[in-house]
C-alpha cells in the first residue's frame, strides 16, 4: 500500500477521469457535478487509490464508472449500507456515496438516515431532480403534490420530503445544499463535505433535461439566482439579493422568514451559525423555501463535529486489545468450562 | 425402606439416562439443563442436548403455550441424538407435565414439583382432575417433591423475601437431579457463586436451593437409589461443551486468524441467530467489528462493503432474513467478491416457528435468486460441526472469490455436544492472495488493472481491495466485459460471462472430498442426508445394523457443488433414502441432478427426527426390497 506519510502526488483533472465514455442524456446536470467533483480532486491533495465512488441505482450512480478511483455501482439504495461496511473496516479511505432523490430518499431511504445517525465517515451527494430519470419519467418522493407525470396522470397525492429537513432530523452533523448550475459553489460545498470528520450530507439541485427540465430554473438561472438563492456564510447576516434587499429574520415563535431589510434593520438580521450544536435553525433554514419557486437557502447549513462511528469501533477494539492483551484463540476456546480426556 | 441409611444407598450403574426439564418460560429450565449437561460433560460422560422453548418470552404463567423445556442425553458411550424419549421429566407446574408426559416411555420417571398442582394452576393448564390423583400416571414411577415450599422455606433467614426465594426452586430440581444421577455439586456452586457475584441474596438463595435439593434427594426416603453414568471414552484430547451458534462465532474467529483478513459481521438480530453476533461482539481483541445493522439488507450490504475493503465480510440470519438478503446476494455474485452468509434455518413461511428447527431453505439457497446466480453450499451437521463447517464455508469464499451460503438451523444453533477443542496451527490456512500490481497492458503500452482476468485454475477472479496505486477500478453489478470488467450489453458476452460463473462455481467439485460414505457389505439401501438429521440418521443407522441389516449411510456437507463422485455413490445402491425436516429437497436435488429414484422421508414438526422414525424407515425399505425380490421371483 502507498505510504500515507507521504504527500500525494499532484493530480490534474485528467487524472481522475477514467477512460470510459460518459453516458448521460446530452444537456443533463450531472455532467456539471462530475466536472466540479474531478477538478475539486486535485485540490483536496488526496489520492485515487486511497479514494472510492460508491453509488446504488439511477442515473446518478453511473458516476463511479467516470471516476478513475476506485468504485462500485451496487444496488437501489443499498449504497449508504455497503459504504458503513467499508468505511469502518478501512478508516483510511475516502469514501464518496452518489444517490439520487429515489435512491436514496425513496427505496434507500432507511439505510441513508442510519448512515446519518451513526455518523459513518461517508460524503454523501444527493442529485435531487425531483423525478425518476432512469425509468423514465416517474414522480419521486422529492417531486411537488400534483405533478402530473406518467405514473400520475392526475396528479401526485404525495407531500415530499425536504432532504434536508429529513437529514437534520436523522441527527446528520453537516448538511449543506448547493446546485449544479454553479461550479464554484458545488466545489467549495464539496470542499466542506470532505474536510467534515463523519456523515456530511449534500443535497444538490440537478436539472433532469429529459423528464424535469428547469425544475430549478426560477431559483437557480442567471438572471433570477441573487433574487432567489440565499447564500449561507457563517458568521455572517443572512442576506441576499441583487442589491442585498433581503434578509432573513426569526420571528419571536422561532420560526425564520425572508424580510426586506430596510424594513426591518441590518440589526433585525438573521446571523447564521453552522456550528450550532441545537439543530433547530438549520432545520427553520431547511424549511425556508416551501420548494424551488421561493427564495431558497443555499451553502453549508450545519456542521458539526461529533464522535465518528468507525473511529469509535477502533477505539473499542483498542481498549479491548489493552486491557485483555491480543487475541488468544487458545483461551477463547476455553472461555468457558472445558475438560481434559486420556 | 425406613431403615435404609444413606450410605446404604446403592448407585445402579447406567449406561446412559435422558432427563427433560420442563416448566414455565420464567422457571429456568434452560439454565437448569444447562448447568446439568456442564457438569455431566466436565465428569466425562457424551452429550447431546436439545433446547426447546416458545417464541413468547413470558407466555401467561403456567399455561401450555409457556412451557419451555430442555432435554438432555448423557451416556458413557458415544451417543448423537438428545434422545427420542426422556427417561426421567421434570415437572415444575402442571402445564409442564400436560406438555411432556406424552413424550415418555412407560416406566419412567416423572418428578414434580407437588406445590404446584393447586386447583388454580391445573385449570390453567387445562386439567380438569389432578393427575397426580386420578391415577392416570400410572404408567410412570412418580416422585411428588414440594420444590416451592421446601425451597421457600431454606432461604428462610438469608434475608430473601419469600417471593424471590421462591424463584431459585430451579435449582432445587437441579440439585435433586444432581443427586439422583451423583453429578458432583462443586462445579455448579462454583458457578453459582461466579454467576450471581455482587448479588449476595441471590447468590446465597440459590446455592441453598441447589444444596437442599440435593440433600432431599439423599436424606428424604422418597428414592431408591442413585444412578451413575461412567465417563463416556471420548479420543483423547480436551473438550468443551458448544452450541452450534458458538461453534460458527470461533469459526469465524479462526477463519479470520488462519487467512489474516479482519472479521466484519453486518447483521440484525433474529432468532435463532443472534447468539453468533452476541457471541462475537465479546471478543473485539481479536480485531473483530460488529454490525448491528438497521435491516437484513443493511446487514448483508455492510458486510459486502467490507469484503470489497479486504475484509472477512460476514452476515447471520435466519428466516425471513435470509430472502431480504437475496437482492445482495445476487450482487456478490456478480462482484464476485467473498462474502458469508449464514443462514441458522427456522420452521417458515413468513415467521414460521421461530424458535423451532426445519431444514427447508436448501432451495431457497441453491435457487432463491433472480437470473443465473449460483453459490456455493455448505450445511454444519452436529453443533461441533458448525466451526470446522464455517471454517470451509470462508475457504470456498475467500478462493472462489464468491458469496457462501452456510446452512446451520435452530437445532444446532441452541443444541450442544463435546467438542475436542483444536490447535490454531492445525486449522487449515486461507490464502486471501490479493492482487498487487496491474495484470493488463493496454494498446497505448500502459499497464493497468483488469478485474474480469481469471486464475485459470480457479476462473477465480482478482482480489484488490483499494490502497494500491495502478489498481484502481470499478465493479458493478451490471453485466461486464469479460476481462475488463468495463459495463457491456453485449450479448456473447453476457452468455460467456453466465457461463463462465457457473462453470467457476461448478469446478469446486474437484477441490472437494468425495462423498463420506459408512458403508457395509451388501448393503442395498444407502440412506443420505444433510444437516442436523446426522445424529438421528446415525443413531437409526446403528439400530438396524445391530438388528443384523446391512445399510450405508452418506452425509453431505458441501451441497453445491455436490462432490464429484456423489452420482457414482448413488447409483451403486438398489435404495436411496433421503430424510429431510422439509418436504422434499435434497432428494429433488438427486433426483434432478443424477436422475436417480431417491426416496423422500420427511417431517416438518419443529422438532429434529428421532432416530426410532429413522429405524422403521429403513427398515420399511429394507423390507420393500425383498417383498420386491419375492415378487419377482
Amino acid at each position: 500500500m502507498t505510504d500515507l506519510a507521504e504527500p500525494a502526488p499532484a493530480t490534474t483533472r485528467k487524472d481522475w477521469s477514467s477512460d470510459q465514455e460518459v453516458r448521460w442524456c446530452p444537456g443533463c446536470g450531472d455532467y456539471s457535478i462530475l466536472a466540479a467533483v474531478q477538478m475539486l480532486m486535485p485540490e483536496l491533495g488526496v489520492r485515487r487509490e486511497r479514494t472510492v465512488f460508491l453509488s446504488g441505482i439511477g442515473c446518478a450512480a453511473r458516476f463511479p464508472y467516470y471516476m478513475n478511483t476506485y468504485g462500485m455501482h451496487s444496488i437501489h439504495g443499498r449504497a449508504p449500507a455497503i459504504a458503513t461496511g467499508l468505511a469502518t473496516t478501512r478508516p483510511d479511505l475516502d469514501v464518496w456515496v452518489v444517490t439520487g432523490d429515489g435512491d436514496a430518499l425513496s427505496i434507500g431511504g432507511n439505510h441513508l438516515i442510519h448512515a446519518l445517525r451513526r455518523n459513518v465517515n461517508l460524503t454523501i451527494l444527493l442529485f435531487n431532480n425531483q423525478i425518476y430519470g432512469l425509468t423514465k419519467g416517474q414522480y419521486s418522493p422529492t417531486s411537488e403534490v400534483a405533478k402530473v407525470t406518467k405514473s400520475t396522470p392526475f396528479g401526485s397525492l404525495e407531500q415530499p420530503f425536504n432532504p434536508l429537513s429529513l437529514a437534520l432530523g436523522a441527527e446528520a452533523g453537516f448538511v449543506a445544499r448547493t446546485h449544479d448550475m454553479d461550479r464554484k459553489h458545488m466545489m467549495e460545498t464539496f470542499r466542506r463535505a470532505h474536510a467534515h470528520k463523519g456523515a456530511s450530507f449534500v443535497e444538490i439541485y440537478q436539472n433532469c433535461n429529459v423528464f424535469n427540465d428547469g425544475a430549478f430554473g426560477q431559483i437557480t438561472g442567471k438572471d433570477h439566482r441573487a433574487d432567489m438563492l440565499i447564500p449561507l456564510v457563517h458568521g455572517e447576516p443572512i442576506r441576499f439579493g441583487a442589491e442585498g434587499q433581503f434578509g432573513v429574520v426569526m420571528d419571536p415563535d422561532g420560526s425564520v422568514e425572508v424580510a426586506e431589510v430596510a424594513a426591518v434593520g441590518e440589526d433585525a438580521l438573521l446571523v447564521h451559525d453552522e456550528h450550532k450544536e441545537n439543530p433547530g435553525l438549520a432545520f427553520q433554514l431547511s424549511r425556508l423555501s416551501r420548494g424551488p419557486f421561493e427564495p431558497t437557502p443555499i451553502g453549508v447549513f450545519r456542521d458539526v463535529e461529533r464522535g465518528e462511528y468507525g473511529e469509535q469501533m477502533a477505539d473499542q477494539i483498542a481498549l479491548a486489545t489493552e486491557r485483555r492483551g491480543p487475541g488468544d484463540f487458545a483461551a477463547l476456546l476455553r472461555s468457558g468450562s472445558s475438560w481434559t480426556v486420556g | 425402606m425406613s431403615d435404609t441409611t444413606t450410605d446404604a444407598k446403592s448407585h445402579h450403574l447406567i449406561d446412559r439416562v435422558v432427563i427433560r426439564f420442563a416448566g414455565d418460560s420464567g422457571d429456568g429450565m434452560q439454565l437448569a439443563g444447562d448447568r446439568f449437561t456442564t457438569s455431566s460433560a466436565l465428569l466425562g460422560n457424551d452429550i447431546a442436548t436439545f433446547p426447546d422453548f416458545p417464541a413468547e418470552i413470558r407466555a401467561p404463567a403456567g399455561t401450555l403455550a409457556g412451557v419451555s423445556a430442555f432435554q438432555v442425553h448423557i451416556s458413557d458411550h458415544h451417543i448423537s441424538t438428545p434422545g427420542d424419549q426422556p427417561n426421567v421429566l421434570v415437572a415444575m407446574n402442571p402445564a409442564a407435565l400436560l406438555a411432556n408426559v406424552g413424550a415418555l416411555p412407560q416406566g419412567a420417571t416423572v418428578i414434580v414439583n407437588s406445590d404446584a398442582f393447586d386447583d388454580r394452576s391445573l385449570a390453567k393448564a387445562g386439567y380438569e382432575v389432578n393427575p397426580l390423583e386420578d391415577g392416570s400416571l400410572g404408567a410412570y414411577t412418580v416422585y411428588e417433591v414440594p420444590m416451592t415450599s421446601i425451597t421457600t422455606e431454606v432461604s428462610k433467614g438469608a434475608g430473601v423475601k419469600p417471593r424471590d426465594a421462591e424463584r431459585s426452586k430451579n435449582f432445587f430440581a437441579l440439585g435433586l437431579v444432581s443427586w439422583l444421577y451423583t453429578r458432583p455439586i462443586e462445579p455448579t456452586l462454583a458457578w453459582i457463586a461466579e454467576r450471581y457475584a455482587g448479588k449476595e441474596l441471590v447468590l446465597e438463595a440459590n446455592q441453598r436451593a441447589f444444596k437442599a435439593g440435593y440433600n432431599f434427594g439423599e436424606t428424604a426416603e422418597l428414592f431408591e437409589s442413585a444412578y451413575e453414568v461412567k465417563p463416556a471414552v471420548l479420543e483423547p484430547g480436551e473438550y468443551a461443551n458448544v452450541t452450534g451458534n458458538t461453534a460458527t462465532a470461533w469459526g469465524l474467529i479462526a477463519a479470520s486468524l488462519r487467512s489474516g483478513l479482519p472479521l466484519f459481521l453486518g447483521t440484525y438480530p433474529i432468532t435463532p441467530a443472534s447468539d453468533i453476533l452476541h457471541e462475537l461482539s465479546k471478543h473485539k481483541q481479536f480485531g473483530v467489528r460488529t454490525f448491528q445493522a438497521e435491516d437484513e439488507i443493511s446487514g448483508i450490504g455492510a458486510a459486502l462493503g467490507a469484503s470489497f475493503g479486504g475484509a472477512l465480510g460476514v452476515t447471520t440470519t435466519s428466516g425471513p432474513g435470509i430472502d431480504l438478503k437475496s437482492e445482495t446476494m445476487g450482487l456478490a455474485v456478480s462482484l464476485e467478491l467473498p462474502l458469508l452468509v449464514i443462514d441458522i434455518q427456522r420452521g417458515g413461511p413468513s415467521t414460521g416457528l421461530p424458535t423451532k428447527t426445519e431444514q427447508a431453505d436448501l432451495l431457497h439457497a441453491m435457487y432463491g435468486r433472480h437470473g443465473e446466480s449460483t453459490m456455493p453450499i455448505i450445511a454444519a451437521r452436529t453443533p461441533g460441526h458448525c466451526f470446522e463447517a464455517t471454517l470451509e464455508a470462508v475457504r470456498i469464499a475467500v478462493t472462489y472469490r464468491t458469496p457462501v451460503l452456510l446452512l446451520s438451523d435452530g437445532y444446532l444453533a441452541n443444541g450442544t455436544e463435546p467438542w475436542r477443542l483444536p490447535e490454531l496451527e492445525d486449522l487449515p490456512a486461507i490464502d486471501p492472495d490479493f492482487a498487487t500490481e496491474p495484470n493488463h497492458v493496454g494498446d497505448d503500452g500502459v499497464p493497468s488493472f483488469w478485474p474480469y482476468i481469471r486464475d485459470e485454475e480457479t476462473l477465480a477472479r482478482p482480489w484488490a481491495p483499494p490502497g494500491l496505486t495502478g489498481l484502481e477500478h470499478r465493479i458493478g453489478g451490471l453485466e461486464k466485459s469479460d476481462g475488463s470488467g468495463n459495463v457491456s450489453y453485449d450479448g456473447a458476452n453476457h452468455e460467456r460471462m453466465t457461463r463462465l460463473r457457473a462453470a467457476k462455481i461448478a469446478a469446486i467439485a474437484r477441490d472437494i472430498p468425495p462423498t463420506d460414505v459408512d458403508g457395509q457389505e451388501g448393503a442395498e439401501v444407502l440412506v443420505i442426508g444433510w444437516g442436523s438429521t446426522y445424529g438421528a440418521i446415525a443413531a437409526g443407522v446403528e439400530r438396524v445394523r445391530a438388528r443384523g441389516h446391512a445399510v450405508a449411510q452418506a452425509h453431505l456437507v458441501h451441497l453445491h457443488p455436490f462432490p464429484a463422485d456423489l452420482g457414482d455413490v448413488l447409483r451403486r445402491y438398489r435404495r436411496v433414502l433421503v430424510p429431510e425436516v422439509n418436504l422434499g429437497q435434497l432428494s429433488r436435488l438427486l433426483r434432478a441432478e443424477y436422475l436417480v429414484d431417491a426416496v423422500s422421508f420427511t417431517q416438518v414438526r419443529g422438532v429434529p427426527f428421532r432416530a426410532a422414525a429413522m429405524e422403521e424407515a429403513l427398515l420399511q425399505q429394507i423390507a420393500s426390497l425383498t417383498a420386491d425380490e419375492e415378487g419377482a421371483s
